[in-house]
């Protein structure tokens, strides 16, 4: 018998494996797809690196075989904005999660998009703190439970999508883990965007989410994800009793405007002849490429 | 060619930055520092350089974090508020082994207390605001060409540590005006590349404590993390060597080589009674009283301690040795005077000079207080 070895398994720091994720969790999808999409995208492995903050999503750039900057919780965008700032040739794809991206991190989300810095957030929404044991997020559906909700939540659930869109981002694609082909094609054309890119993963968490709703396997998880899954486009024609607690996929914007690492450079060409690539070189007295 | 300005505290370390090869600037605006965001905004882009100016001070000290990861020089400014938000942050620097400089222009506080007014009352959150145990590196500058020489000093001794370096300035300094000279042969530290082998490891440090430090995008392919790290730079939070290991290399890097990092200055203190020791503001007015009191024939020197983190023990305890009575004023309600009471209480009596409301010391309160016993 011939051992099968998943083809992107040479993009993985396999002395690390295998990972922390439970039996069933999204996450394992969206790094495959996370992959996919370098791999259809017109960009070089060699030049991605990754970030993240805290949280069972956030975990994953530890995996991958590239610069990875594992930061605290709910910053990475921000480190991100200066990682990318002090050497844009980087792609930088940023993971987090529901609450890591859009609870403590919400200021930066919004901050990023409006900036437009070409940063690619894969944001992985489980509806739940996985890493902490079952706790709200920001995303969960009204009445859904968790051990700091055990009546069920009350709040009104943020929209991360929208909220992305309207802060200015210039991609914005929501897909579920059982649309693996769909990801991957969002993450690629996340990546080539010039720009601010999201792509929301409407993820399973068996484990917290599953247990404590009634949909304790992932089978069962990811068959609540398509029965409730609506695309965008007829989406349109419904009313919002309709469109109450369903996902919403697909593309919510894809239209570029100016980028803001492309802005400095403008203005940097403006007020001086000095390349901001030297800066790196010069940091390091020269003696690096 | 030397150069000369004409110019406040804040664009002092503002150009001190820029001397020191900084090319990157992330802040939010907070009074009193304010001047230096906008100088760094005004001449970084003609420098080839970026300024950024972020949504808060959380992704301030994340983003230059960032940033000297990419391999850049990096540089924040802020007062107690902000600097408050930073600290998690700043224990991920120290964690992680980023090197950084943060300008602290301290204002009256606790909380938004007084914007407008000078204080030093952070000095001790910088020492131990972060959770956990780390070391971190303070320079306290008392003029304009304190803040000037004091920032790329800051840079480089961040650069050789690869830690949190802070000058703690304060709002007098940071708006005083005053003549700067800059010298043509500043010496300016570079960062070192690591050499790249097969089996890297970025936290495999050499005997000094300090590894090199791997810029990204350079084909290292690092990871780096705030978590429990082996050498390899791999979490591993649950083995106590491996923590025991490396939190004790990130303190010593800096403890074992205090004598190295830590100046001071003292004057008349060979056949001193009595000697006044302080750092950052007070400073000018201790050295205005000491001279009038030799004057008068009275046995006083003085200890001025410009860098005040890791605390100069061994240096103190030597100057100060046969001293019977030693006066700090501070313009807190005491923080430096119990690490000098610590270090030599047992040798002589250690009096706090309190002063807090904006206002420094003058030489009288000082001479006053040295004729007092």
């Amino acid at each position: 018998m011939t051992e099968h070895k998943n083809r992107f398994l040479k993009y993985l720091r396999e002395e690390r494996l295998p990972h922390i994720f439970c039996p069933g969790c999204g996450n394992g999808t969206t790094i495959n797809t996370i992959l996919q999409g370098i791999n259809k995208s017109n960009k070089d492995f060699e030049n991605i690196t990754m970030v993240s903050g805290i949280g069972c999503s956030s975990r994953i750039p530890g995996y991958v075989k590239c610069d990875s900057l594992h930061t605290t919780h709910g910053r990475a965008l921000a480190y991100a904005t200066g990682l990318k700032a002090s050497n844009p040739k980087q792609d930088i794809i940023v993971v987090s999660g529901d609450g890591d991206g859009t609870s403590i991190g919400g200021n930066h989300l919004i901050h990023a998009a409006r900036r437009n810095i070409d940063l690619t957030l894969v944001c992985i929404n489980n509806d739940i703190y996985g890493m902490t044991g079952g706790q709200i997020s920001p995303t969960s559906p009204e009445g859904t439970k968790a051990t700091t909700a055990p009546y069920g939540s009350q709040d009104k659930p943020f929209n991360i999508a929208e909220i992305v869109k309207a802060a200015g981002a210039t991609y914005v694609a929501r897909w579920t883990t059982a649309q693996p082909v769909q990801l991957s094609k969002a993450i690629k054309e996340g990546l080539e965007n010039k720009g601010f890119s999201l792509i929301e993963v409407i993820s399973q968490c068996p484990t917290y989410f599953g247990r404590k709703n009634k949909l304790k396997t992932p089978t069962k998880m990811i068959q609540w994800m398509k029965e409730n899954t609506i695309p965008i486009q007829q989406a349109e024609n419904k009313t919002p009793e309709e469109l109450k607690d369903k996902i919403i996929t697909g593309t919510y914007i894809n239209q570029p405007r100016p980028e803001f690492i492309e802005n400095q450079d403008k203005l940097i060409r403006e007020v001086s002849t000095i390349d901001p690539d030297e800066n790196i070189r010069k940091a390091y007295g020269g003696n690096i490429e | 060619m030397t150069e000369e300005y004409f110019v406040q505290g804040n664009e002092a370390c503002a150009l001190g930055a820029i001397k020191a090869g900084c090319r990157f600037f992330a802040g939010y605006p907070i009074t009193p520092s304010t001047e230096i965001a906008e100088l760094m905004s005004q001449k970084l882009p003609k420098e080839g350089g970026r300024f950024i100016q972020m949504e808060d001070e959380i992704s301030a000290i994340g983003a230059i974090i960032g940033a000297s990861w990419g391999g850049q020089k990096v540089v924040t400014a802020t007062s107690g508020p902000g600097l408050s938000l930073m600290q998690e942050n700043i224990g991920y620097a120290a964690m992680t082994e980023t090197p950084l400089v943060i300008i602290d222009m301290q204002r009256g506080s606790p909380s938004t207390g007084q914007p407008t007014k000078s204080g030093q009352g952070d000095m001790m959150q910088i020492r131990w605001g972060s959770h956990g145990d780390y070391e971190i590196i303070a320079l306290a500058p008392s003029s304009v060409q304190e803040c000037f020489d004091y920032t790329v000093k800051a840079f480089n001794l961040a650069e050789k540590y690869r830690v949190p370096v802070f000058v703690m300035a304060d709002e007098i300094v940071g708006h005083m005006r005053e003549k700067i000279t800059i010298p043509d042969d500043i010496e300016i530290i570079t960062r070192q590349a690591p050499e790249k082998t097969e089996d890297y490891k970025p936290y495999e440090a050499p005997c000094n404590g300090t590894p090199a430090m791997p810029p990204f995008a350079q084909g290292y392919n690092v990871h780096i993390t705030g978590l429990t790290h082996n050498t390899k730079g791999y979490p591993d939070a649950d083995d106590p060597k491996v923590h025991e290991t490396l939190v004790t290399r990130l303190c010593n890097k800096i403890l074992k080589n205090t004598d190295e990092i830590t100046e001071i200055k003292s004057k008349y203190t060979e056949d001193a009674e009595t000697i006044v020791i302080s750092y950052g503001v007070p400073s000018r007015s201790v050295t205005t009283a000491i001279k009038q009191a030799r004057k008068d024939d009275i046995k006083v020197g003085y200890i001025k301690l410009e860098t005040v983190w890791p605390f100069p023990e061994k240096q103190l305890q030597k100057i100060a040795k046969n001293a019977k009575r030693i006066l700090v004023p501070e313009m807190n309600l005491g923080q430096i005077y119990y690490e000098i009471d610590r270090v030599l209480g047992k040798t002589a009596k250690v009096e706090l000079m309190s002063k807090i409301g904006g206002q420094v010391h003058t030489p009288n309160e000082i001479l006053n207080k040295i004729m007092e016993d």
